[in-house]
């Protein structure tokens, strides 16, 4: 059973969100993303600065099993990215939800998480 | 759902992730593939492999019979559980299957692959019409390989009556106990057993190398330690279409006795005497990335060939392919990797060996 932290919001694309005091917001991949990728050994994190929109393919995420895209799961700017992540990607099967976290974005929406999947919608899309 | 060996339950037990491969329901693996991985690499573990398709030859004519269906010669076996490796081979000189031949006691085991089981049963069935020789499929016996420095000591340890047989085993030889099968071969580039068993008694001899500190072992490390281990994979590497001299197999094709007429010689003579058109290398890529089977390889000034096999490897902690290039390729190509050109090399394989990098 996957694990998904009710405190969190979540896309279609298994990307978790969380919102920081300063308006920020956190973007990883979830349990259940990384559960289903295997054991990562590659990350591939976008610069800090550029300006996405939601869905853009951003980041690249390499298992032994097979490559996938990170998508952005809302429009807006990447402000920081975890570069320790890409020193160990071990750490995204290990703590998907803490240490390996992806990239901080300022949303061009404040508002944008509002309309996103709660905990709930998302277990049920993973069932 | 698919066809299930006698280990299924043990494969649940472990917490195996199943998945559909060539019609049974295996391990991929059972938690971390890496994990299970570097355990072959570095101490013992194990592989169920009952799927394959074990055949068995006799009668009088079952030496001329093997000796026309496969590319390498049975006759070179001298002495009893003695294995080989061989293509057999089509009419066109392609590889319709690659398989062990072990020379057993007035008859021979050969170990074919499960994907391609009823095509080789049925060329083989065909074949012997001619000859006065039988073939026997062994359904009802289970396989298990336990690979790694530590696997035949441990494997002594649960079979201790058979201590003795099991460690005068000499590399590439199998000696029957019965039903039971100890054969010193393997799939991984370690040392180690492949073991058959009747599949009534395969769950306990499971449960009891669990015991003696074999960790089970899915499918998905099998592929990276042959991968590392430079060994083909049938329908990846090789297939119907493709030569052993296009499939780093040339060391299998037995040319001598010159008057030894195996199917698929005269195909490939033919294709020595025009020309090979393409090879199979190993391509390491020391940066960023994994190559994976379909993707082009470019190579500068020759032409493109493409992946067969890739993969992250552990061992080496960056990507090893085998890929089928144009024959005069050098040492230097460019994978295309999601639209771009990354530079790689071309090295001579193995890539491990006993654990250890073996490629300059």
């Amino acid at each position: 059973m996957s694990n998904i932290p009710t405190e969190l919001k979540y896309v279609e694309s298994h990307e978790w969100l969380r919102k920081e005091a300063d308006g920020t917001i956190t973007v990883g991949i979830t349990d259940f993303a990384q559960a289903a990728l295997g054991d990562i050994v590659f990350i591939e994190l976008p610069e800090v600065g550029t300006e996405v929109e939601a869905d853009d393919d951003i980041a690249v995420v390499e298992s032994v099993k097979a490559a996938s895209d990170v998508y952005a799961p809302i429009a807006g700017k990447i402000v920081a990215v975890n570069e320790d992540l890409a020193d160990a990607p071990e750490k995204a099967n290990e703590d998907p939800y803490g240490d390996a976290w992806f990239f901080r974005m300022e949303p061009t929406d404040p508002n944008v998480l509002d309309g996103l999947m709660s905990a709930e919608d998302y277990a049920a899309k993973c069932e | 759902m698919g066809k299930q060996t006698p280990l299924y339950q043990q494969h649940l037990d472990a917490n195996g992730k199943i998945v559909d491969f060539g019609g049974w329901d295996m391990p991929i693996h059972y938690g971390s593939q890496l994990q299970e991985h570097n355990v072959v690499r570095e101490d013992a573990g194990m592989f169920d492999v009952s799927h394959m398709t074990i055949v068995d030859i006799a009668g009088p004519e079952a030496l001329a019979y093997l000796q026309k269906i496969l590319a390498n010669d049975v006759s070179k076996l001298g002495f009893t559980g003695k294995a080989l490796y061989t293509g057999m081979l089509n009419e066109e000189g392609g590889v319709i299957d690659d398989l062990i031949v072990y020379k057993m006691d007035g008859w021979y085991r050969t170990v074919v692959n499960c994907g391609t089981r009823e095509k080789d049963l049925a060329w083989m069935n065909k074949q012997i019409a001619a000859f006065d020789a039988t073939l026997t499929e062994r359904p009802e016996l289970a396989m298990v390989a336990v690979q790694g420095p530590n696997a035949i000591e441990k494997v002594k340890q649960v079979r201790s009556e058979q201590a003795d047989l099991i460690g005068e085993l000499k590399v590439f030889q199998g000696l029957p106990v019965g039903e039971w099968f100890y054969a010193r071969t393997g799939y991984t580039g370690e040392d180690g057993l492949e073991i058959i068993v009747p599949a009534a008694e395969v769950a306990e001899f499971w449960e009891a190398l669990i015991a003696a500190g074999v960790a089970p072992t899915g499918l998905g490390a099998r592929d990276t330690l042959r991968l590392e281990a430079g060994m083909n994979l049938y329908g990846n590497d090789m297939d119907d279409s493709i030569s052993p001299l296009q499939a780093g197999m040339g060391w299998t094709i037995a040319w001598e006795p010159a008057d030894r007429d195996f199917i698929g010689r005269k195909a490939l003579e033919a294709q020595k005497a025009a020309g090979i058109p393409s090879k199979l290398v190993g391509i390491v890529l020391e940066t960023r990335g994994v190559m994976r089977s379909h993707q082009k390889v470019v190579i500068e000034g020759i032409g493109e060939g493409e992946i067969t096999s890739g993969t992250f490897s552990p061992t080496l902690q960056h990507s090893i392919a085998m890929a089928r290039v144009p024959y005069d390729t050098g040492s230097e190509c460019n994978i295309e990797m999601r639209g771009k050109l990354i530079p790689a090399r071309v090295v001579k394989m193995p890539f491990v060996r006993n654990g250890k990098k073996v490629f300059e």
